[in-house]
Parts: C-alpha cells; structure tokens; sequence
C-alpha cells in the first residue's frame, strides 16, 4: 500500500474544505507508460522476493513524476534523452584507437548485441574476478579492445553511449543477480543502502523506503529505483548516470560521496538494481 | 524646470537615440517595453490567444508552453518575471498548418508566461498563464 | 560547428495532398544563457541558438526569434502543410554564426 500522506489526501481534504490546491498536475499513480503508441512498460510490480518483508510494491520513478514530465517520455521525440542515445550510436560507429575499431566493428548492430545488456548490469565478470557495470565494460572495451583512452566515468561521453546500450534492453525486466559471487558486492550495497550518513544522518532507506511517495519541501521522493537510468533530468537538461545520482544524492545530505566509479557504488548500485528487478528498463528516462 | 536650449536638444537627441535602438540591444528592456516595441504601441484586445502551460512546474528549467491563436501572423511569447523576459517571436509562413507552437522554456521563478499575437488584419491581442515554480528539496 | 550539436526530426514519410502534419524538432545544445557565473564569479557569457526556421519547398512554415529563456536542448513542436511531395528544411542559427540543418522529404501518394 503506498503511504497516501501525498499530497493528494491533502487536496481531497482541502477540495471538500472548498479551498482548491494547486493540485492539477499532480502525479497519476494509476498512469500506464506506453512509449510510441506501442510498447507498454511495467512501471509498478510486486516487491521481488529478497525485499517481500520490506515492500509489497515496487514502482518505477516515472510514477512520482507531474503529468507533463511524464507524458515528455512517451514519445521518442518529445524525449529529450533520445538525442543523447543518437549521439552514443554515432559512438558506436566511430572507429578509434589503435587497433582501428569501432564498437561496431565486434558488436556489429548493438540492437541484438546489446539486448538484455541493461537488465542485467551490474553484472559479475568471471575472467576479471570483479563486479562490472556497464561503464567499466564499455571502459574495459575501448583500453583493452579498441587501444582507445577510457571515457571519463561520468562525462558526456559515457552517458550517451549507456543510453544507447540501455535503449537496447528497453521494456524487458530488470533482472540483476545477487546470488553467486555477486552475493558479497550485493550484501555490501544492502549494507551501504542502510547505513546513515552524512551531517543531515539519512541513509538511502530513510527517504526511498520509509519516506517515499511524501514530498521534501517541493520535491516528490520515489523508491530510488534504477530502470530509468541513464535518467534526462529536466531540472538540468541532460543524461545522469546512476554514479552520479549516488553522488549527489550523498552530497545532499552533507556526507562523503564514494568516487564514481569505485566498487562500493557498484555494488550499490546491484543493490538497487536489484530493489527494481521486475520494473522494466526505460532506455533514457524523463526525470524532474 | 526651464531648459535652455542645449538641454532640450540634448534630452531630444538622447530620447531620439533610444527610440532608434533596435529592442535587442537595449539591455534591460521589461516585458511591456517588449511588447510596446511588438505592436508599435497599437492596441492589444485580450482573448483569442491560449497559452498553455501547467499550473505548477516541477522545476523551473524545462517548462512545457505552446501558444496558439487562430488568424494570427506572429506570437510573441514572455516570461514576465525573468531577468530578461524575452522567450520567443514564432512567426508563421503560408506553409504552416496552424498558427501554434510548443516549446520547453526557463522560467526563473513563479510568474506569468504572456504570449501577444499579431493578427493579419494588424491588430493585436493577448493571452497568458500563470505558472507557479516550484523549488526543489533534496533533488540536487 | 560546436561539438555534439545534433538536431533530431519528427517529421511523416507520407501525406495526403494539404494535409496539415505535426512536427516534433529537438537539436542538443547547452543554450548558455549568459546568466551563469563561472567558479570565480564571473559571468558565462551568452551563446545560445537565436532563430529557427522551418521551410517546405522553399515557402516557409515557422520562423522563430530565440532568445536565452529557450531551455536547452530546444525543442520545437508545429504544423506544417503538405501540398504535395517535397522536402521539409530546417535551419538553427548559432550566436557564434554556426548553420546547423535538417531535412525531411514527405511524399503525397
């Protein structure tokens, strides 16, 4: 049951009181995401099992967001995200580096070599012995493959080409696993999600789990889930990776972010992916 | 006050010097000073231009507006209450198929967004919407 | 030319004869709008997209004045009239006096 302590409840109570809220725009749980007219994503779903004692629904965080927010994804040309994943496959199909290759070069059409990719990330990588996410794997290509210098971890760069990979996988279920030798990164992202920090002293669960669907000041706080990501924030007109977020999200509450990029955001972030297993993967989203 | 005649020269040369300024140029012009330069100080009749924006923006750098007015040549859209209120001027050719438009726009706080159109016959009118900015919590 | 500036069109293959058909037109660039302060205080200075012009067998459909309150990334969405086939063209204008350019040819069966 999602906390109705929304603003919602308020504008029922303050309708039947006869004074009006500016309430018009206000966020439709209820609301389907179809994208084009055709492919329907699942943005609300049962709580996968490992989290079953903690929520029974998972929602995606194009739930929370104002109907015009929301409707800016529907359409692979209202969505501003989608330039960005054109320029990451004009990345694609850029040859550089010394060995004289392109993405395109191994992976020919990412359309079926990339499908599943974002569904699965982080994923582990048996001959490196690490846990991967899809910027290290695209890292570890363009160095070791491509004799090309690395992308900056978060840079333009790099979130154009994870929006492409990520578009790949759209509309197929988040399904990272947590078993196997994943299962020490993921019971090391559970514990980071958990952990209070910071001079304000919250930890990811203080807002995502126990205060979701409640507004801080203007903002309407979602689950914190993942499948959006790389997310086109409109507060800022661009492509945000998931280090990112973590990032800034541990600057809001004045403690001391990892480095993108470092494992223990990677393993948080197979921690919250897989708090979304289940919600569909959105390519590019639309977010505030 | 008397003015002796270098003065009224003067005031005169200075007034001619920015009537003759292109609106662009002059750094800081409002909104009406915009809309004045617009519509050559004719009359602008409200009605029959709609603006449409939400009530609420939830942030303030990318806000949905489309501004639509049956017969008319140019909208001039405005942001009130930014810095510079200028948003943007759409005008239409024989080859649009309607005399509307939408775009994504800055607004710099709560404010009215106010669109004039010029319609065919020369004259003008008005349409506008208020639209509430909201700041952000902890979104970063 | 500034680097990544790439314009995205949402135009129809086809159309009947005088027909009226929707346009979404999007192109990727940062819109300084000359508001901005650098680390050290001073003042980005302005750089933005000024005009917009969309044209169909050379008469022309919309032609927009931008000004700074155009959010980055500009987005466009209007109507057009096909008469019969031909090319739609879409030209931005840079404040640093790059033409960026778009076509669409829509086919009237």
């Amino acid at each position: 049951m999602i906390k109705l302590t929304s603003i919602r409840t308020l504008a029922a109570l303050a309708l039947a009181g006869g004074v009006v809220l500016g309430g018009a725009a206000t966020a439709d749980e209820e609301a389907e995401l179809v994208i084009n007219g055709e492919l329907t994503l699942v943005t609300k779903t049962a709580a996968p099992d490992h989290l079953k004692d903690t929520l029974d629904t998972i929602y995606s965080g194009w739930i929370f967001r104002e109907n015009d927010t929301q409707a800016m994804q529907t359409d692979d040309f209202d969505n501003p995200g989608m330039v960005f994943v054109d320029l990451g496959m004009d990345a694609w199909n850029k040859v550089e580096g010394t060995e004289n290759k392109s993405c395109a070069s191994c992976h020919n059409d990412p359309a079926e070599s990339m499908k599943g990719v974002r569904a699965t990330y982080p994923k582990w990588n048996e001959a490196a012995g690490e846990l991967r996410t899809i910027e290290g794997q695209v890292n570890h290509c363009r160095t070791k493959n491509m004799g090309a210098e690395a992308y900056k971890y978060v840079s333009g760069d790099m979130a154009n080409m994870v929006a492409m990979i990520a578009v790949q996988s759209r509309g197929l279920p988040m399904n990272v696993a947590i078993d196997g030798p994943a299962k020490a990164a993921w019971e090391l992202g559970k514990e980071i999600y958990y952990t209070r920090t910071g001079v304000l002293d919250l930890s990811c669960a203080s807002c995502h789990e126990e205060n979701y669907d409640k507004y801080i000041r203007a903002d309407h706080l979602s689950q914190g889930q993942t499948n959006g990501f790389p997310a086109y924030r409109l507060k800022d007109a661009r492509l945000h990776q998931v280090h990112d977020r973590f990032w800034g999200c541990i600057r809001d509450v004045r403690g001391e972010p990892y480095d993108r990029g470092s494992p223990e955001f990677t393993a948080l972030e197979l921690y919250v992916a897989s708090r979304g297993n289940g919600l569909s993967v959105e390519g590019a989203s639309v977010r505030n | 006050m008397e003015l002796n005649r270098r003065e009224t020269l003067a005031l005169g040369l200075g007034a001619a010097a920015v009537m003759a300024l292109p609106v662009r140029f002059a750094a800081a012009a409002t909104g009406e000073e915009m809309i004045a330069a617009f519509t050559g100080g004719a009359a602008v009749t409200e009605g029959g231009v709609t603006v449409t924006a939400p009530e609420i923006a939830e942030n303030g750098n990318t806000v949905p507006v489309a501004v639509s007015s049956e017969g008319a040549v140019a909208i001039m859209v405005l942001a009130m209450g930014n810095p510079t209120p200028g948003v943007a001027t759409f005008t239409f050719g024989e080859g649009a198929g309607a005399h509307a438009a939408s775009t994504r726009i800055r607004l710099a706080g709560t404010q009215d967004v106010v669109a004039i159109a010029k319609m065919a016959d020369g004259s003008f009118a008005r349409g506008a919407a208020t639209v509430k900015v909201t700041i952000g919590g902890c979104g970063g | 030319m500034a680097d990544g500036v790439k314009p995205r069109v949402k135009a129809p293959a086809t159309a009947k004869a005088g027909e009226a058909v929707v346009l979404k037109t999007l192109i990727s660039h940062v819109m300084e709008s000359g508001q901005r302060k650098n680390k050290d205080g001073s003042l980005i200075p302005r750089s933005i997209i000024n005009r917009f012009t969309c044209e169909f067998n050379g008469t022309m459909v919309v032609d927009v004045e931008m000004h700074p309150a155009i959010s980055t990334n500009p987005y466009f969405e209007f109507e057009a009239v096909i008469p019969a086939t031909g090319e739609l063209k879409f030209t931005w204008y840079d404040d640093d006096g790059s033409v960026y350019n778009d076509a669409k040819t829509v086919t009237v069966a």
